[in-house]
């Protein structure tokens, strides 16, 4: 009796241990080799044949295709420069210049990777359509409700995600954090 | 008492093992990733464009709205694919992915450096089974290895300003994905 106790509580907690321990990962993204700049990350290696069984697994559930190192990389900010969750109720702006690519895009998401809707059926930008000032820096307004210049509509909810996908680009797997990849500051203006 | 914190330490070694066993075995049974959605609404060995993403509606979840896109869902047992894509105005990719969504080789238009992006796609054992001398003459030949018998080929034309999508939809919709004879 006590032996069927026992392995039964061991099994137990092997399976909380072990089933737990998968849903963390997989639903607060543990991925190997993450580039982190600013507020911005990527995983290049994620678009590549090495990629990690953790990235596997998390593509897999989400149901998207990863971009390829070959075709580009992606940045993604779900927070501020000071940490804070990007919050659509907001006024939040993005301001500098991207590292060098061919082209980019920034697009905005739900959590689930949907895009939202909004009056003026925006949902980013390419960097061919976005005014810049005379030094070649630019501002995105991310924000609720309509703003002068770069406006990117929020649709008023809670949560967003921000992605930067640059096209043909040397950043990659062997780029390390620093100046060599400016990429945009993220600071919130007002918050109601 | 000593028992029972033993038999929680091994409950907890034997969960780590039951948690790498899961992460390793999931992309294997899961039913919802990007090949297995489009394994369902895709034919195979041809062309398929992509709706575009729209806030109630997406083929797959963080697609990029600047693009058209198109796919071919490919099964190479019946002999290798050639594969042809027009570039567009902009920026045109060719990304491929293995059974369980692994990207194992991209190229792009500046990289294939002509209007059209030609390459031929066949499995390891297929290219090794090619004459030797057939593979010398054809220099300019591109071909691409697939770790996978099957798989998906992303084909991306971007619209720099959305007034461009038509152009880069019909880059797209011209793209070609046959069976090599």
């Amino acid at each position: 009796m006590r032996l069927l106790l026992g392995s039964l509580f061991a099994l137990i907690v092997a399976a909380v241990v072990g089933l737990g321990a998968t849903y963390l990962a997989l639903t607060r993204g543990a991925t190997f080799g993450p580039l982190t700049i600013g507020s911005w990350t990527a995983w290049p290696k994620t678009g590549t044949v090495d990629t990690d069984p953790y990235a596997k697994a998390s593509i897999a559930r989400i149901g998207r295709l990863p971009t390829a190192l070959g075709d580009g990389v992606a940045f993604t900010a779900s927070a501020d420069d000071s940490g804070r969750p990007l919050d659509g109720r907001c006024d939040v702006v993005l301001s500098g210049v991207t590292p060098a690519a061919r082209f980019w895009t920034l697009t905005l998401y739900n959590p689930d990777g949907e895009l939202v809707a909004n009056s003026i059926n925006r949902f980013g930008f390419s960097s061919q359509e976005i005014v810049r000032n005379a030094d070649g820096s630019f501002e995105i307004v991310v924000a609720p409700r309509a703003n002068p210049g770069n406006w990117l509509p929020t649709g008023g909810i809670e949560r967003y995600i921000l992605v930067l996908r640059l096209y043909d680009t040397a950043v990659g797997v062997s780029t390390k954090a620093g100046r060599e990849v400016p990429m945009p500051a993220v600071t919130v203006r007002s918050c109601p | 008492m000593i028992r029972w914190l033993l038999l929680a330490l091994g409950g907890a070694v034997l969960g780590g093992i039951v948690h790498l066993a899961t992460i390793m075995i999931l992309p294997r049974t899961a039913t919802q990733d990007a090949y297995s959605r489009l394994a369902r609404s895709v034919p195979v060995n041809s062309v398929t464009e992509l709706k575009a993403p729209a806030p109630e509606a997406a083929p797959m979840p963080f697609m990029d709205p600047a693009f058209a896109s198109a796919v071919c869902r490919y099964d190479l047992t019946q002999g290798p694919l050639k594969l042809s894509v027009p570039v567009s105005l902009a920026y045109t990719s060719v990304s491929f992915y293995t059974r369980y969504d692994v990207a194992y080789y991209a190229i792009n238009d500046r990289a294939a450096g002509r209007r059209v992006i030609e390459l031929e796609l066949m499995t390891v054992d297929q290219h090794n089974q090619m004459p030797e001398d057939e593979d010398i003459t054809a220099a300019d030949r591109l071909i691409v290895e697939s770790p996978t018998v099957t798989g998906l080929i992303a084909i991306r034309a971007l619209a720099a300003e959305p007034g461009l999508m038509p152009l880069a939809k019909r880059a797209v919709a011209a793209a070609k994905c046959v069976r090599a004879e």
